[in-house]
């Protein structure tokens, strides 16, 4: 159905029964569901192909057993355990049991899948993926090449094409709109602002589902996109809405040192080995079972541990090795082609022959959005907002607890995409539009006549950067109360700048200078989150290590948390309220995470 | 204004020294801070730190809100040898003028964003280094050609992805299989150089054809259609053929060679043109 619009005083007003918030994997897989039985719009600040998970490479884990022995309860034990016993396990086993036909799904619209012998999906090994629990690596990641992600956002693409999905290009989602109707809130619609052209757009919709991906910009050292700010979890946490589990951020082992460029885990999958100064394969002595393969907060804290212990490489020792050159050229060139020319490239580093810098970098948010089982968000442990899904890395469902095991991101966003598209039309096809309060633009207005006719002299890059450089310092891999105190107050001087920022294009075209600085709010307000609920987890869990409290207290923390805004406007200090969730167990009671 | 080619030799460089990411940082800052620990060096053993260096980069601005002419404009900014054009730019819009318009996002050319031509040559910026340019020179960058200009180095990409569109860029298969179709390793391979488009309209825009010819279908949504001729799972190779059969369809292609220098993934471009003109001509061989 085309697009119904009107504009009232220089706003446009469009109606839609499904609204998606994203067009990366999670929102591509949603509106395939969804375009085809109702009127659908995606609103993208990226063109759809440009998202983040065309950056995705090594693969997508499913069960298949294509290539040896497998079973989803094998790798549902392996997501719990993966993520720290923080899993919720009734969730974990959807993820797994689902993930079979969302491979399928996939193929079946087009994806070139590397291929066995005889003609089936190929799979590789990848981090703490296991046969058997925990007895042996196992071939559970289907991929294609190491462009995974790319594969599978065009061919999401591609589809959306088929079905003819109506998309709006660059324009991004600044807010969301709730009403009360009956006691109860729920969702009305979206309001964006068009890049173009400087508008301002109000999308109603009887659902609305949130799918912007993650906010790894928080960091400076991270393989995230420049355009992966948060901004769809920060939208719905300036709402009131809680955020779970913020504090879990997964950094990634084997981020391009200096740049954080990402090489995929798929390369250890394939035989590469960690070393580091001397050339020891260290990992031996972290995981003795699956070494190179143990998850990543392990391989990435063990690397900075060797790092720390003096045993790092390079003029200042500050980073080990990615070694790849007994897997010979054949195997670099057809399997990992695309981050044989990252290195060669970037650091100009050739794997076939030389040893490759790596160092961790900040990779995956495991936190954000509560959301059910079906994609609906949560505005408190339990009470869902009638209309309003979240799916993808913006989402916390949770199927990743305190460490997301590689390759279960891909398939997250197509099992819970594909949920949240089902669920969100299926809820457009009963409930009715809920009003458009006549001010619902009005927010959005003065956040970005205050951002523009702002006199101050701030700089918004200078406020990103220093942002980012005490998150990296202060808030990464190991974290201490007093590391994470530098940083949340750091975050709180930078908070006080940030109204005072000056805006230098004053024109309405393309003004990616205004975004930039709406963008940055953003990032502060996540920034903050991820610290505080740091600072509140007096235990190490999955990628949470506290070195002043480095084991695991079950008793106390095995709990989700759950954060808060009680105040916050512009220029006024956030306040955060902290609260728990309990997880949801079904078969397995934690246990030492031994690999 | 007519830009100089400057030619680069890749890899020629020793092994880069650890590179810089956008804020200048070397990577460890990231440990030193952590418990104040400092990693002595060894006896004797001195570090040579990268050198940074400046670089002129002259880039063509318009802003039709104020601009009736786009204008070049110098910038002066501080390289290291081993960072991105893309990072000139955004030195240039977060320290000098933040107006600068220009898109882009994963910054290490996987998405496709911030096609540009860069001394003449159509680039990814994030793709160009600055070692591989002769920086005692000015560098040139504007927008790639032959798509309507919005505003600085900017373009409007609706026509790219109306051609794109147009030639059904979605497998069209009527079986309905309970697992995955299959396909053998060979079959999979054929098709495998124009997997990897990412959509950039680098190849396109490159092609002087397509800059007098706006209407010509252009290289992208051709290796788009060849990626799915190709694969033996599709059963609409013919609509595909018929479509670019067109007028404005491979005919138009005068073999350049523009687009597979343009493309940052390597893909054989005019390889994949030349094997739909054989397919029209003689069918598809799978
Ligand atoms: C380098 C890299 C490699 C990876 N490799 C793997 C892998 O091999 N296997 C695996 O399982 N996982 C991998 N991951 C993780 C995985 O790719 C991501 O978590 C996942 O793709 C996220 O998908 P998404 O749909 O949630 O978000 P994205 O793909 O990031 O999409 C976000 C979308 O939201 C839109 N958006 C954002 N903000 C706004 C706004 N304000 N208004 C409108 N639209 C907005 C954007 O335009 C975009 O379309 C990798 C991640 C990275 C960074
Ligand atoms: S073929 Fe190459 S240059 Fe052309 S759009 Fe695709 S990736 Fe870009
Ligand atoms: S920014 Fe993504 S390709 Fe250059």
């Amino acid at each position: 159905m085309a697009d119904q619009s009107s504009v009232t005083d220089g706003i446009h007003y469009h109606q839609h029964d499904v609204v998606i918030v994203g067009a990366g994997g999670a929102g591509m897989r949603a509106a395939i569901e969804a375009a085809p039985k109702a009127s659908t719009a995606v609103i993208t600040k990226l063109y759809p192909t440009r998202s983040h998970t065309g950056a995705a490479q090594g693969g997508m884990a499913a069960a298949l057993a294509n290539v040896e022995e497998d079973s989803n309860e094998w790798h549902t034990y392996d997501t719990v355990k993966g993520g720290d016993y923080l899993t919720d396990q009734d969730s974990a086993e959807i993820l797994t049991r689902e993930a079979i036909d969302a491979v399928y799904d996939l193929e079946n619209m087009g994806l070139p899948f590397n291929r066995t012998e005889d003609g089936k999906i190929d799979q590789r090994r990848f981090g703490g993926h296991t046969r058997d629990h925990g007895k042996a690596p196992v071939r559970r990641a289907c991929y294609a090449a190491d462009r995974t992600g790319h594969m599978i956002l065009q061919t999401l693409y591609q589809n959306c094409v088929k079905h003819g999905v109506e998309f709006f290009n660059e324009f991004y989602a600044l807010d969301l709109v709730m009403a009360e109707v009956d006691g109860v809130q729920r969702v009305s619609g979206v309001v964006a602002y068009e890049l173009a052209t400087g508008e301002i757009h109000v999308f109603q919709g009887k659902s609305v589902v949130f799918a912007t991906g993650g906010f790894g910009k928080i960091y400076k050292t991270t393989s995230n996109a420049h355009t992966l700010t948060g901004d769809g979890v920060g939208i719905v946490w300036r709402k009131g809405l809680p955020l779970e589990d913020m504090e879990f951020y997964q950094f990634h082992p084997t981020g391009l040192a200096g740049l954080g460029i990402l090489l995929t885990e798929g390369a250890r999958g394939e035989g590469a080995i960690l070393r580091n100064a001397s050339g020891e394969r260290f990992m031996e002595r972290y995981a003795p079972t699956i070494k190179d393969l143990a998850p990543r907060d392990i391989v990435a804290r063990s690397m900075v541990q060797e790092v720390l212990d003096g045993r790092g490489a390079g003029p200042h020792k500050d980073y080990v090795y990615l070694d790849c050159t007994h897997l010979g050229a054949e195997v670099l060139e057809t399997k990992l082609p695309d981050i044989t020319e990252f290195a060669r490239t970037y650091l100009g580093v050739d794997p076939v022959t030389e040893r490759v810098p790596v160092y961790p970098t900040a990779h995956y948010a495991m936190g954000g959005i509560p959301t059910n089982n079906d994609a609906e968000v949560l505005l408190d442990n339990e009470t869902v907002v009638p209309g309003l899904y979240a799916a993808g890395e913006c989402a916390c469902v949770s199927v990743h607890g305190a460490n997301r095991l590689g390759t279960n991101s891909l398939l997250d966003i197509n099992v819970f995409g594909k949920r949240a598209g089902n669920n969100a039309v299926a809820y457009a096809q009963t409930a009715d539009f809920v009003d458009m309060p006549t001010d619902a633009a009005d927010g959005v207005v003065k956040l970005l006549a205050q951002l523009r006719e702002g006199s101050g002299s701030e700089n918004v890059a200078e406020i990103r950067k220093a942002l980012q450089e005490t998150m990296d310092r202060n808030a990464q891999v190991f974290r201490t109360d007093e590391t994470l105190q530098t940083a949340l107050a750091d975050i709180a001087v930078l908070r006080q700048r940030y109204p005072n920022v000056r805006i230098h294009d004053r024109g309405r075209r393309f003004n990616t200078d205004l975004l930039e600085a709406v963008e940055l709010g953003f990032l502060l307000d996540l920034a903050e989150i991820v610290v505080v609920s740091a600072i509140n987890r007096k235990e190490s869990r999955g990628a949470h290590m506290r070195d002043d409290f480095p084991t695991r207290d079950d008793e106390n923390y095995m709990q989700h948390t759950m954060a808060y805004r009680t105040a916050g406007e512009i220029g006024v200090p956030q306040e955060i309220r902290l609260d728990w969730k309990p997880v949801r167990v079904t078969h397995y009671e934690p246990q030492e995470r031994k690999y | 204004m007519a830009a100089t080619q400057v030619t680069g030799t890749p890899g020629e460089e020793t092994a880069a020294q650890a590179a810089q990411t956008e804020g200048g940082t070397a990577p460890a800052e990231v440990d030193s801070a952590q418990e104040g620990h400092d990693r002595p060096l060894e006896a004797g053993e001195a570090v040579e730190e990268p050198q940074s260096f400046p670089v002129t980069v002259i880039v063509r601005r318009y802003d039709p809100e104020v601009d009736d002419e786009p204008r070049w404009v110098d910038y002066d900014v501080q390289m290291f040898a081993t960072e991105r054009i893309l990072d000139a730019l955004h030195r240039i819009k977060w320290e000098q003028d933040p107006s600068l318009a220009f898109r882009r996002s994963c910054a290490h050319g996987v998405c496709g964003s911030d096609a540009m031509r860069i001394n003449g040559k159509n680039r990814l910026a994030c793709k160009a280094l600055v070692k591989d340019f002769d920086t005692s020179k000015p560098i040139y960058v504007e927008a790639i050609k032959g798509l309507p200009l919005e505003k600085d180095l900017i373009v409007n990409m609706e026509p790219f992805f109306d051609s794109f569109r147009e030639i059904q860029p979605f497998l069209q298969a009527s079986s309905k299989p309970e697992k995955e179709r299959h396909q053998t390793i060979a079959q999979r391979e054929r098709f495998d150089d124009t997997t990897k488009c990412i959509l950039c309209a680098a190849c396109t825009t490159s092609c002087p054809v397509f800059w007098t010819d706006g209407q010509y279908f252009g290289p992208a949504a051709i290796v788009n259609a060849h990626r799915f001729i190709f694969d033996s799972r599709d059963e609409a190779s013919q609509v595909r053929l018929d479509i670019l059969n067109d007028r404005e369809g491979v005919w138009r292609c005068r073999t350049t060679f523009n687009c597979t220098d343009a493309c940052p993934r390597g893909i054989q471009v005019t390889k994949a043109i030349a094997e739909v003109k054989q397919a029209m001509m003689t069918g598809v061989k799978l």
